[in-house]
Order: structure tokens, then sequence, then C-alpha cells
């Protein structure tokens, strides 16, 4: 990967920055509670008196979190932890009921762990796992209702989310955004979270601080919280850096402190600072005791994984012949890869992901449409390829075949055999043409032999557009080639 | 250990309790005898000893994920000294 060195007129920089990622764990329920997770329905009424904050009230955890977080930490390649604890993170906010939230702190139920993002250049990195932790989400506050109060919905107060930890292992805005959509990828396939940012299902911290080129020290970070979509993290990293050099470069000096992203103007501006910073007084909660996980439990998920995006991509490459990259785009949705899979099965696989990556995707895009909406089924796309490798049509018939498949979703057989688009592979029917062609342009011919071969194309065009477009342009080019000498 | 009324004050602002200004020493005396109190359990040797979490040596037991609550918005909003269109209602909170 091409380094990301920002130079000024008097220093080379280099960035440093991790990651902190809250993802909602998909259940029924809350991780503490029976209430519904539901997006979306009216307010408040996903709510028991747990997540309310009442008295007396429990909490119970909820076995399917349990699951997603194991399932998710097989998924970074993490270490689970068969030992875990809850803790109380104590602050006041209006949004959040109990006045502290269960998450763990000293034991989360993950360690550390590793996961391979793909760079724009080709190349590969290992981003370090620090550790995934679970924990209670905080109700929804909505400012904007009126200038004098707040207005508070608790639907939201006690989802699961896990929150996951990287090293501070990027060095570039790119690595970031590779990593976070790597992740989204992972969690898609695991089924363990939907990663949609602009719902807020997954939301990203940003630590960024810089040093000088070729340094080992770590200077002071700032945390930008709540960044909540890739490019934007990607910006958020980029206008922090420059503001440390700026800061450092005019003799000044960073100080620790949490601040936000503004997308409109591509700053940040400071939040609270470090001396304001909760002190959140963690202590181990009373009310849950430690869990404690069988290797049973654990080996259950483990042989129920599905096969994750870079072992599809490693087996995409290896049995089917398909490029690192064109492999690394199919497989980074698990839909598309499935319905590459099945379009392939038995046809010419690199041809149909060629098809797939090019006019099948520009055709949903142009019809605004999502691959599960597609008019053109997946065996129908590989039943296309198989037409062409078989040379029952040409590439040229095939757009126009594809065109029509996209429209009714007929099977392509079907429509080559009503249209007559059978492409001519009879030699003698070909060179009938050729014959009448070169009888009837004699000056082209001369010109030809004389020295102007770029007429050849000319030539081919001819018979081409003669047969309607249904010539073989293989056999075309040969006999061509023969008779004009 | 001793705290001192700064520390009180710190901790009174994060618990959101008010104690008044001659309260203070009072209460700054409470803490430190507690704190004492608990000090004497520094001389018990806990080398190579795990912190103990919990008592009762119980692992946690699992609930399973079925939807066994909610709807009882008027319920949950009972309490509350302001409530508008099913909302909790707070004075303006932005940090």
């Amino acid at each position: 990967m091409a380094e990301y060195i920002i130079t000024t007129e008097k220093e080379k920089w280099e960035v440093i920055c991790g990651l902190e990622i809250h993802c909602q764990i998909i259940s029924q329920s809350k991780i503490f509670s029976g209430a519904s997770t539901e997006f979306g329905d009216d307010v408040n009424e996903n709510v028991s008196f747990v997540d309310a904050g009442m008295p007396g009230m429990l909490p119970t955890l909820n076995k399917e979190c349990v699951h997603q977080a194991i399932k998710t930490g097989l998924g970074l390649n993490a270490v689970i932890n068969k030992y875990s604890e809850f803790s109380r993170k104590n602050y006041f906010y209006a949004d959040l009921p109990q006045g502290y939230q269960i998450t763990q702190f000293q034991y989360p139920i993950v360690g550390e762990g590793a996961v391979d993002i793909d760079l724009p250049d080709g190349t590969t990195k290992t981003i370090r796992i620090e550790r995934m932790h679970i924990e209670q989400d905080a109700g929804k506050s909505i400012h904007d209702m009126s200038p004098t109060k707040s207005f508070i919905d608790l639907n939201r107060a006690g989802v699961g989310l896990m929150e996951i930890v990287t090293k501070p292992d990027f060095r570039s805005p790119d690595e970031a955004g590779a990593f976070l959509r790597k992740l989204r990828s992972i969690l898609r396939y695991l089924g363990t979270c939907d990663g949609n940012m602009d719902e807020g299902s997954m939301r990203c911290d940003v630590n960024v601080s810089v040093r000088p080129y070729g340094s080992d020290e770590y200077r002071t970070r700032c945390e930008m919280k709540n960044v909540n979509s890739v490019k934007f993290v990607m910006q958020a990293i980029e206008s922090e850096a420059k503001r440390h050099i700026e800061v450092y470069e005019n003799g000044g000096d960073i100080a620790q402190e949490t601040r936000q992203f503004d997308p409109a103007t591509q700053t940040t501006k400071v939040m609270r600072k470090k001396e304001f910073a909760h002190d959140y007084r963690y202590f181990p909660e009373p009310d849950l005791p430690p869990l404690v996980l069988s290797d049973e439990f654990i080996n259950k998920i483990k042989s129920e994984l599905v096969e994750l995006p870079d072992a599809k991509k490693a087996r995409f490459v290896k049995d089917l012949g398909l490029t690192a990259y064109d492999a690394m785009v199919i497989c980074e949705n698990k839909e598309t890869a499935d319905f590459f899979e099945k379009a392939a099965k038995g046809h010419d696989a690199k041809k149909v992901a060629n098809w797939l990556m090019g006019d099948f995707f520009a055709m949903l895009n142009e019809k605004k449409l999502e691959l599960k909406d597609s008019p053109v089924s997946a065996e129908n796309l590989g039943a296309l390829v198989e037409l062409i490798t078989s040379n029952v049509i040409n590439g040229k018939t095939a757009k126009d075949v594809f065109a029509i498949m996209a429209e009714t979703g007929e099977n392509p057989e079907k429509i080559v055999e009503e249209k007559g688009l059978k492409q001519v592979t009879d030699t003698g029917a070909i060179e009938k043409l050729i014959d009448d062609l070169l009888a009837s342009a004699t000056d082209n011919v001369a010109a030809y032999r004389g020295g102007k071969v770029g007429l050849f194309g000319w030539f081919v065009g001819q018979v081409m557009k003669q047969s309607q477009g249904k010539a073989n342009p293989q056999v075309v080019n040969e006999l061509l080639k023969k008779k004009l000498g | 250990m001793a705290v001192d009324n700064d520390t009180v004050r710190r901790i009174a602002f994060l618990s959101r309790l008010k104690v008044e200004p001659d309260k203070l020493e009072e209460t700054k005396e409470e803490f430190n005898k507690i704190l004492n109190w608990v000090e004497e359990l520094g001389e018990v040797n806990t080398d190579n000893v795990e912190p103990l979490v919990s008592v009762n040596n119980e692992s946690l037991t699992l609930r399973e994920d079925n939807v066994t609550a909610g709807h009882i918005s008027q319920e949950i909003l009972k309490n509350a000294p302001a409530q508008e269109f099913g909302y909790f209602v707070v004075p303006k909170v932005v940090e």
C-alpha cells in the first residue's frame, strides 16, 4: 500500500488511528429484558420496567445476545473468553434511566483478534482487534422538538450492543474505510448486526493522533464520537490529522479531548475537555454473576459458522479461477456471492463474473433495483453465458438478449429461439456473404491488397451487418483473412 | 487513605447529590471513617488471590430470546414528572 504521509514545508507526518465500533446485536428481545428490539415502533412501546430503570427490577441476560457475540468474536478471529463479567459504568444522562450502563470492563467476552483488510491497490493488511464486549444501548434524546425541552424515547434503551475496539493500527483514511467495509461485510455474513451506519445500528468512534514520519512515539490522541458513515470516518481522520499537524508546527500542544466531526464543514470541534471527562466509577454489576461459557456451547457455535468473506474469496480464486479483485468485489456482499455461485454453477465462472460485474450490475443500477428484485435470475444469467461459450450466440447478440431478459425476465434460450438469434457458424453461408461483399466492393479490395490493411475491420463489419449480427466473428475473421490473402 | 473537601464535592456532583457547604466537613469525616474501616481489610494477605466478584458461586443463567414485555407505555410514563406525545420530557440537555 502506498504510504499515507502528510508532507508540509517543515516535516513529514504519519497518522495513527484506532476505531471503536458499536454494533447493535440482531435479536428479538433486548439484552437484559423481554421488550422487543423492533425499530420504528410507537414511542416508549418497547420498554419494560427493567429498561425504564424502575427500582427492584433485575436484568436477565439474553442467551441469543451471548450467542451472537461469540459468533462475531469467531468471525473476528478472536479469542472467546470462557469467563467474563459485567460492570456498571456510572453516569447521569436523561436517556439512561438506570443512571448506569451495564457493560463489560475488565473481563470482556471476546479478547484479541485480527481482521485482514483489502486495500485499493490490491494489497492486504492485518488490523489487530484489542477486544470486544457486550453492553446495553441508551435511549434516544430528541432535542429539536422544543427550544427548552428534550424528549426521551426509551425504545432503544437496553438493546444489545457489541463494542469492537481495534488496536491503533490504521495509518491512513483508506485503511479505516476498508476496515469498516470489511467489518460490515463480516457482520452481515454472520447475521449478528445489520451494519447500517446511517440508521445508527453501527456507530463509530475515531481516535486520531499524528507523529513525525519514522518515529515510534505515540502522541496525545483525540476522539471523535459517533461518526456515522464510512466516508465521514475517512474525512474525519484526514481533517483531524491536519489540525494536529498545524497545532504542532505552530509550537502548540494537543489536549486530549472528545471532539465532534461536522460533515458540512469537514472539520472537528471540541465536545468536552478531559478535565470535565466523565469519571465512570466502574464496579462489578451486583445483579449479574459472572458469565461462564462451556467449550460445548462455544464449539456448537463454531460448527454452525457460515463461510466468511475471506474464505469464500480464496475459494472463488482457487476453484473457480476468478481474479483476487473480482472475488473480493463479489464476496463483499453475501447475497451477491450466493447469486454468483448459483449463476456460475456448471458454466464458465470467469465469464459469469464479468457479466455479473458489468452488464448485470449496470442494469440493476439503471433500474434502481436491489439484487433480490432482479428480473434476471441467477440461473438465466448462467444460461446466457453458456450460450456464448458454446458458440450458440456471439457476444454482441448476447448483449441484446440480456437487454430483453432485463425487460421480460424470460430465459435466454427461449429468446434466442423465438427471435432467431442463433449465430451462423456454418462456413458455407459465411463464405457466401464474403464472396458477395468482395465482388461488390472491388475498390476497397484493391486498396486493402495495395497495403491499406486498416480496412480489414470494415470488411468484418460489413459481413457482420449482412448476417444481421449473427455470424460468428471468429469464423468471419478467419475466412476473410484467407480470401483477402 | 483520606479524602478532602474537594473530593467530597466532586463525588456529590457525580452522584447528583446536593451537599450544603456547612455539611461538607461532616460528610468528609463520614467518608474517611468508612475508608479507614475498609482499609483494615488491607492487613489481610491477598497475594495470588483472584478478586471475588460474587459471593454465590452460581454462574449466570441465560434467558431465551423471546419478547415477553413492553406495550405498557402508560404505566412506564406514570411516574414521569413531565410527559408529552408519549415521550418523557426533561429540561433541554445538549452537551
